[in-house]
């Protein structure tokens, strides 16, 4: 991209009764990302354009977004990744409820998160309250706390974003949440029957659709949703325990 | 009567970042039913931006750090205008605050035999700043808002406060608006806990998100509190400058905590020409002893780079006024070059710095392994903010307290990387919990109905004006455009006072302005409508700032008078307190900075 241009965007104006896509115009410049567009297109022509927004850092996650289909931090995309010479579009996340233009419901989320039992210790290793922990231990739940919560993985996943099933799923984000919980070194909380029962680990066909997604480069699908079947597999469905169930009784899940 | 909503608490934490979730904890736990608003969606909040750590001595990594240490840095830190009082309730309890987030499910970097592992930062003698790679701040806040999920607290996101609301005892709650549908809310409250933060979007470049436009701070002062410090605005030293639109973005400090240093135009490390007397002894003068103290050798005193955050910023300003700038006027910090000397290269920087490695890669287009990023000063942090008590935090206004960064006292005149993060949690928790115990010792407070109507009329006149003719035809973002400009220019990292007399007369221009700006569209979760209200905040505080500034009439920690660039000792013993007259007008009283104990005046003594 050299010198400024004029660029079309395409932005979903409406609310929950309904809306329509409106053009605007604004001078784009170097190294703008497709956040910079909507604010000038706030200042200049749409004062009342609702857009969630706060660190423009690709640190905490509000201004998620489906930016020419694809789901986006606006702030993390810069608009030379885009052609500029058709109308860039600009929707709010499909998978919630929409408020009003690029502003979707999340609260389904925080309503999630509260029903995933919190994290609980075990008895400290030291003295003054600490533990030990090695690094290499650590590691992979580092990887899940990476997540700064854009909810776009759940954007994109088919079983909320197609098939609605809310009620019965708890999505990408919280089974990374749940695996950061299960694979603490430190956490002595059993969250398996849950994870099969109330949040649906099973529904996940593993397409992977969450991991392509994530701004911060999680392995979802491969290194929390994959590791939290197995569990539940291994506690719930291992064939040596049914057999054992068959020939001597007790529990077979 | 306006239709509005009404909750009532023992207390009410008016933002949920660090100090406000761990305040919210706090009063929780001690049996007060809490209320916790916040402006954004939960976890939002700016301490998710912290990232090179919280400093605790913990002296997991070196066993000569201890709380006195921690003291005496934050004091030499502030230029001894510290409260010093704050100052050591810091330094002591820091350390449980850390270790009790792990409790709560913090996962932070470790050491070789399992323990927090603490990286050296600016201003600090040994590594004390626990940290998770450079995403600190985001572990700190999940893990309060993790926690505080469980603890019975209940939370409105998206609803902004605009008016405290006040009975003859103090505070009676707060009126305020929630975001998706503009309806109003009431909250009735026995205490009130102020988190919001600082201001730094006064400021045209800045390392903060848009919720920073000083609310608290505004509604302290509207409700009668005392504001501190105000002059003391911190520049933090690296900010992204290019591309434009993305200038001000912080680059961690944690880039030369790992070893990167700063180069100008030629090639020099610039920052060995100047170091101050009162850090001299303990600054390397050689690039080799930089590099061990970085890598670890405790013999070595730390590079220059490492200088506080006030010195840094100006050296690097210096350079840029000098010619000997960066393309895009800054300056060069190259970690690239520590590939050679550690092992594992590249793959090395990665690892510890993350978030920038993403960050220039992704808005810059820069591998910050293989070049050295461009980087100048960006509005960064208010030392400043609401006068509290050190001990309970408590303002000057009966039940109303305040903590983190709106607060003012700990940091005095320039704050010392990673002990943000710190302040949120001491004393998030001190104002929790005496906010809660006040609570427990009050009657239902009146909210008085004439209050409520006042706050709602005066929420709804950007509507009214627009809606009629003559005024309201001016829409808010050129006002704010026009003050962050003006507090850019005229109050930024150097003063002096022909420009802060402007300044302050731009100030009150564009206090006109506001007063009859007008907001189209309707209440649903309209940022015009927004930004139209916080204007008034913004403005208030941008005030008090250049007015302290223009009395300030020295150079100290991050007030850099051009016209009086000595510190001087009159002024050093001198606070400057703003608060609302009578008549409407911001009226300044001088008082004495606090005398530090014998006690502590030995523990700073020893530490020189």
């Amino acid at each position: 991209m050299s010198g400024d241009k004029r660029v079309t965007f395409r932005l979903w104006r409406g609310d929950a009764t309904g809306g329509n896509l409106v053009d605007y115009e604004t001078e784009v410049s170097e190294g703008m990302v497709v956040l910079d567009a909507v604010h000038n297109i706030q200042a200049e022509a749409a004062n009342d354009l609702a857009v969630r927004w706060n660190c423009k850092a690709g640190k905490c996650g509000s201004c998620s977004a489906e930016v020419n289909g694809m789901p986006r931090l606006m702030c993390m995309t810069r608009l030379n990744e885009l052609p500029l010479d058709a109308p860039i579009t600009l929707q709010p996340m499909k998978a919630f409820p929409i408020q009003r233009d690029l502003v979707t419901d999340v609260a389904w989320n925080y309503g999630v998160k509260k029903r995933i039992r919190p994290f609980k210790p075990r008895p400290p290793d030291a003295e003054d309250g600490s533990w030990r922990m090695v690094q290499a231990d650590i590691d992979r739940v580092q990887e899940f706390r990476k997540c700064i919560e854009c909810f776009l993985c759940q954007d994109v996943c088919h079983v909320l974003r197609e098939h609605g099933k809310h009620s019965e799923f708890i999505g990408p984000r919280f089974l990374v949440y749940t695996a950061a919980l299960e694979m603490h070194p430190l956490d002595t909380e059993d969250r398996r029957a849950e994870l099969k029962d109330e949040f649906g680990v099973g529904y996940c066909n593993i397409t992977k659709c969450c991991t392509n997604g994530c701004p911060e480069e999680i392995k979802i699908t491969d290194n929390a949703i994959i590791p939290l079947k197995e569990r539940v597999v291994d506690a719930f469905y291992d064939p040596l325990a049914g057999l054992r169930a068959l020939l001597f009784g007790g529990r077979h899940g | 009567m306006t239709d509005h909503e009404t909750h009532s608490y023992d207390v009410l934490v008016i933002g949920a970042g660090g100090a406000g979730l761990r305040a919210a904890i706090e009063a929780s736990a001690q049996g007060a039913s809490v209320g916790l608003v916040c402006k954004s969606l939960l976890g939002k909040a700016h301490t998710v931006m912290a990232e090179g750590g919280v400093a605790a001595a913990l002296a997991n990594v070196d066993e000569r750090d201890n709380w006195q240490v921690h003291f005496a840095d934050t004091m030499r830190g502030g230029q001894y205008v510290n409260d010093w009082r704050m100052a050591e309730l810091h330094a002591r309890e820091a350390p449980d605050r850390v270790r009790e987030l792990e409790a709560w499910g913090a996962v932070f970097d470790r050491t070789d035999d399992g323990r927090i592992l603490q990286r050296n930062f600016g201003g600090h003698k040994y590594p004390r700043l626990a940290h998770v790679g450079d995403r600190t701040g985001l572990e700190l806040i999940r893990t309060l808002q993790d926690h505080g999920i469980h603890q019975g607290i209940e939370v409105h996101m998206e609803c902004t406060i605009t008016r405290l609301l006040t009975d003859s005892s103090g505070v009676s709650g707060a009126f305020g608006y929630e975001r998706e549908r503009g309806r109003f809310r009431v909250f009735r409250a026995k205490a009130i806990v102020i988190a919001t933060g600082g201001f730094g979007r006064a400021f045209s470049v800045t390392s903060n998100s848009w919720e920073y436009t000083g609310d608290g701070a505004y509604l302290a002062l509207e409700a009668g509190a005392d504001l501190m410090d105000m002059e003391y605005v911190q520049f933090h030293p690296t900010g992204m400058v290019w591309p434009p639109s993305v200038r001000g973005i912080l680059v961690t400090e944690g880039v030369r905590g790992e070893g990167g240093v700063l180069r100008n135009s030629e090639g020099r490390r610039f920052m060995f020409d100047d170091i101050p007397e009162l850090y001299r002894a303990q600054t390397a003068d050689n690039e080799e002893e930089g590099w061990r103290y970085t890598q670890g050798d405790r013999d070595a005193r730390r590079p220059p780079e490492l200088l506080t955050r006030d010195h840094v910023a100006r050296c690097i300003r210096r350079e840029v006024r000098e010619g000997r700038g960066s393309p895009h006027g800054g300056v060069f910090l190259d970690i690239a070059w520590i590939k050679d000397r550690v092992p594992g290269g590249a793959e090395h920087i990665k690892r510890k710095l993350p978030s920038m490695y993403h960050q220039f890669k992704q808005l810059a287009g820069l591998d910050i392994t293989e070049q050295p990023m461009e980087v100048g000063p960006t509005t960064h942090y208010a030392m400043g903010g609401i006068r509290v008590d050190a001990d309970t935090q408590s303002s000057t206004v009966p039940g109303l307290y305040a903590a983190g960064e709106a607060a003012a006292g700990l940091h005095g005149a320039n704050r010392l990387g990673g002990n943000s993060l710190s302040d949120l949690l001491v004393f998030g928790k001190r104002a929790g919990e005496h906010a809660a115990r006040f609570a427990a010792d009050q009657g239902e407070p009146l909210v008085e109905e004439a209050q409520v109507e006042a706050a709602v009329a005066e929420a709804l006149e950007p509507f009214a004006r627009h809606q009629t003719d003559g005024s309201g035809r001016e829409g808010p973002y050129q006002i704010q455009f026009d003050l962050q400009e003006t507090m850019q220019d005229l109050v930024g990292i150097v003063r002096e006072q022909a420009q802060l007399e402007e300044a302050i007369e731009r100030i009150r221009a564009l206090k006109e302005r506001a007063a009859v700006v007008g907001a189209s569209g309707n209440r649903e979760y309209n940022p015009g409508w927004h930004t139209a209200l916080d204007l008034r905040g913004l403005l208030a505080v941008s005030a008090a700032v250049a007015r302290a500034a223009l009395l300030r009439r020295e150079s100290r920690g991050a007030q850099f008078r051009e016209d009086y660039p000595d510190k001087d000792p009159v002024l050093g013993q001198t606070r400057l307190l703003v608060r609302r007259a009578p008549d409407g007008e911001l009226e300044i009283e001088r008082t004495t900075v606090p005398e530090v104990p014998d006690d502590l005046r030995q523990v700073i003594e020893e530490n020189r």
